[in-house]
């Protein structure tokens, strides 16, 4: 149905003066976490600059100097109220390196249905509250209006009218998932139970079957609803597979573990210039020569990393660092996790697109369209690893393993927010923190030029979007939000 | 501050008396929402309040934690807040327009309804440097810091809602070692002479029914009573260790040694519910389903404190 690489549909386009180069601003960007500028250069209909300003810093680094290594799992959650279980596993994981302890098989499971639960949360958050106004018209009130005058919709009546009632019960949905998070999390957002030697609380019986009953009502609303919603929006805009390729750069931590050796649900791995390899940490290097930070802070790995805020910096223009694998932007989120991992799709992808994997996708996959079909894809095969869980995670089983706060000790914790890799680095001296080092799942995609001068991804992947119509720039937006910043 | 609450009060009609409201409010059955029991003649005053009542919600050094715990409301759900209850004119997470579009609709609300409309803050404001820290937005190609947002809008506004601990008391971005100036609402507001009545709705993030019961509260019938922190009574009026379902365990010295180990009091875990004071032990969290305490432990995120006086969170207080 969908003819992936052949040429899209012609799109009403508003002739602009060829030549002339026209700067369009959008501060803020909306439905997002966060406060972000965008700032395009446009020529001839499309994008030919980019930049990307982060408009915000808290310095959560330096507020975690000298506190009990433990505080980190409750103060990094505070970094994102849409994903704290994967702020709290990747200090839990840096904790647990550093204390030395290895998690009971139970631990391991429980950790992963709350992270798992609030994947599924934050997926359906992202694509139906925070993108799909992108491409339906919400009811005419506020905070639906206004809009853009000329917002290019382009689905019919019925299929809006469809959107908006799943908009509607999405909202319950994602709700329901947090109920799921809070049985065994303690409450959401934040969680309490997610801690340094597994988890707080072992599940009952009780626990685990109201766990069970919610994701049942997820689940199908996930097959029947949010996949099939995703594949039929990409009918109506299907130049949107061929815009906001950006460097086709991806890099994904790994998350998910299903065994204490490492091996984990979506996997670890680099994709850079074309070509797999091992995905290695020490190959991270964050720039600043644009970010509002020091200097003498300058490639540097997060393990020496250091956060000296500089706000008044003549080349900076982004409280995001810029960091780079290999000295190469990466992009990071669910496309560059199944990119990397190359699952079979769903059944309704397989049919729609009439191919197996996700890297039969090809190119196409990189746009603004394949990163929304790339998340509702990993929605779903982290359900069905969820419903295995269920049946995993052992009733009245121990899954806390007590340790001691070391004297001295260092813990690396790697894993794969909702929205992109996750890094939290401890160093720990005289029983307290020393430093601590995040790099957050967005400042990946959402980075400033660095030191070579390269573009961030999200920076990149605007390049050639159109925008026939600079007083109505949305495509600038449907870009942005398909990395879900 | 007395006069203008009479002034809201008188703004808003409504049918629905104190009594009531505080009847409907304030249930005294373990784990009870909002859910049970919201009066169906509330909901009708709040659409009725509401054509004059727009909300203006803006976010400065916030997680969008308060926002996601405003969406996990189960009764009135989300759908009827949005679509029903609340005017909710601006909301970055939520609203579609973005750019100067959005912001232009903004400053033109608070004009139209100057000393009229609710300003919710989630997020602390950040001080230092002009409040180059957090950048809201671009308007005639001039950058809006939180802090003049605050100010400007502040200013306009009928009353203040300072969502979550942030807002209310500056919270994590302004802990120990922060750089920012980060500061609460009331700080703010005092620094630069606003007289615009403010009531803290903190924690980390706040309870839903807090929120909604609070805009509630004041659609109705105008600023809730509250407490020395400038919190509703309605809802932080109580000791959580006081009222703690496991303080028989205290009472006869059993004390749990690790998080798993749920037969004991949790106090030598580090529990702070002997200084924090909220209704979560009777509430519970996301539809009844757990709260902090019978998870692991209480780390006291709606004290004005939170997090450097509670913290080291795991270390008997």
């Amino acid at each position: 149905m969908i003819g992936i690489g052949c040429k899209p549909k012609a799109v009403p386009v508003i002739p602009v003066s060829t030549g002339k180069t026209i700067k369009v601003s959008i501060d803020p960007i909306t439905r997002i976490e966060g406060h972000l500028k965008a700032e395009v250069k446009v020529q001839g209909g499309k994008v030919v600059d980019a930049k990307i300003y982060g408009g915000m810093f808290r310095g959560f680094e330096n507020i975690l100097k000298g506190r009990d290594p433990r505080d980190a799992t409750q103060i990094t959650q505070r970094i994102c109220g849409v994903c704290p279980t994967a702020h709290a596993t990747a200090s839990s994981l840096a904790l647990d390196d550093a204390f030395g302890i290895t998690l009971t098989p139970n631990g391991r499971l429980t950790r992963n249905l709350i992270l798992g639960a609030n994947y599924l949360q934050s997926h359906i958050l992202h694509f139906y509250h925070l993108a799909a106004l992108d491409y339906v018209n919400g009811p005419d009130v506020a905070p639906f209006i206004p809009r853009y005058k000329k917002n290019d919709i382009r689905v019919d009546k019925e299929v809006n009218d469809v959107s908006v009632n799943d908009y509607l019960e999405a909202l319950e949905i994602r709700r329901i998932c947090h109920e799921m998070v809070s049985l065994l999390g303690g409450k959401m957002p934040h969680v309490q139970g997610i801690v340094v030697g597994g988890t707080t609380e072992i599940p009952s019986k009780e626990k685990l079957f109201a766990y069970s009953e919610r994701f049942k009502t997820v689940r199908k609303f996930i097959e029947k609803k949010y996949l099939s919603l995703v594949y039929l929006l990409a009918e109506f805009y299907e130049n949107l597979f061929i815009c906001g390729s950006g460097y086709k750069n991806c890099i994904s931590f790994g998350v998910f573990p299903l065994n204490s050796k490492g091996h984990t649900l979506l996997k670890s791995g680099a994709y850079t210039n074309g070509r797999d390899s091992k995905f290695t940490p020490s190959k991270i290097k964050e720039h600043v020569k644009h970010s509002f930070f020091a200097d003498s802070t300058t490639g540097l790995n997060p393990k020496k990393g250091k956060t000296i805020p500089a706000p008044e910096k003549k080349t900076g223009y982004s409280f995001i660092k810029a960091p780079r694998y290999k000295d190469k932007p990466h992009e990071t989120g669910p496309l560059a996790r199944m990119w990397v991992t190359n699952p079979e799709l769903s059944k309704t992808g397989q049919k729609t697109l009439g191919i197996k994997k996700m890297r039969d996708i090809g190119d196409a996959a990189f746009s603004i369209l394949g990163r929304h079909i790339a998340r509702a894809e990993e929605t779903l095969l982290v359900a069905k690893a969820i419903e295995e869980w269920i049946n995993q995670a052992e009733p009245g089983v121990e899954t806390f393993v007590p340790g001691k706060v070391p004297e001295s000790s260092e813990g690396l914790g790697l894993t794969e927010a909702p929205r992109g890799s996750l890094l939290h680095y401890v160093d720990i001296k005289n029983s307290v923190i020393s430093n601590y080092q995040i790099t957050s799942a967005t400042i990946w995609n959402t980075s400033p030029r660095d030191d070579m001068g390269q573009r961030g991804p999200m920076e990149e992947a605007l390049l050639g979007v159109p925008v026939p119509d600079p007083e109505n720039p949305v495509n600038v937006g449907r870009l942005i939000r398909s990395f879900d910043p | 501050m007395k006069e203008k609450q009479k002034l809201l009060n008188k703004q808003i009609k409504s049918s629905i008396s104190r009594r009531t409201f505080l009847k409907a409010f304030s249930g005294t059955i373990a784990g009870i929402g909002i859910s049970q029991m919201f009066n169906p003649a509330l909901v009708a005053a709040l659409k009725k309040g509401l054509e004059n009542h727009p909300v203006l919600w803006i976010q400065g050094q916030s997680c969008t934690g308060c926002s996601v715990s405003l969406l996990n409301s189960v009764n009135p759900d989300i759908k009827q807040i949005l679509i029903n209850i609340i005017s909710l004119q601006f909301h970055p997470t939520l609203m579609t327009s973005e750019g100067e579009t959005a912001l232009k609709n903004l400053y033109k609300i608070a004009e139209e309804y100057k000393g009229k409309f609710s300003l919710v803050v989630e997020g602390a404001i950040p001080m230092a440097s002009n409040g180059k820290y957090c950048i809201c937005g671009e308007l005639d190609h001039k950058e809006i810091t939180m802090l003049d947002m605050t100010k400007d809008l502040g200013e306009k506004a009928g009353s203040v809602l300072a969502v979550g601990t942030c807002a209310a008391y500056g919270g994590i971005p302004a802990a120990r070692g922060n750089e920012t100036g980060a500061a609460g609402v009331n700080t703010v507001f005092k620094i630069s002479g606003i007289k615009t009545p403010v009531v803290n709705i903190p924690g980390c993030p706040p309870h839903p029914d807090w929120i909604v019961g609070s805009l509630a509260h004041l659609l109705t019938i105008g600023l809730p009573e509250v407490d020395g922190n400038g919190r509703p009574i309605l809802f932080f009026g109580e000791n959580i260790h006081e009222n703690c379902p496991y303080l028989e365990y205290f009472e006869k010295d059993i004390y749990s040694k690790k998080f798993t180990d749920k037969k004991g009091c949790r106090m030598e875990l580090g529990c702070s519910g002997p200084d924090t004071s909220a209704d979560c032990f009777k509430r519970k969290w996301n539809n009844n389903m757990n709260w902090c305490v019978e998870n692991a432990i209480c780390i006291g995120c709606v004290e004005p404190g939170f997090p450097d006086e509670s913290s080291p969170f795991y270390q008997s207080k």
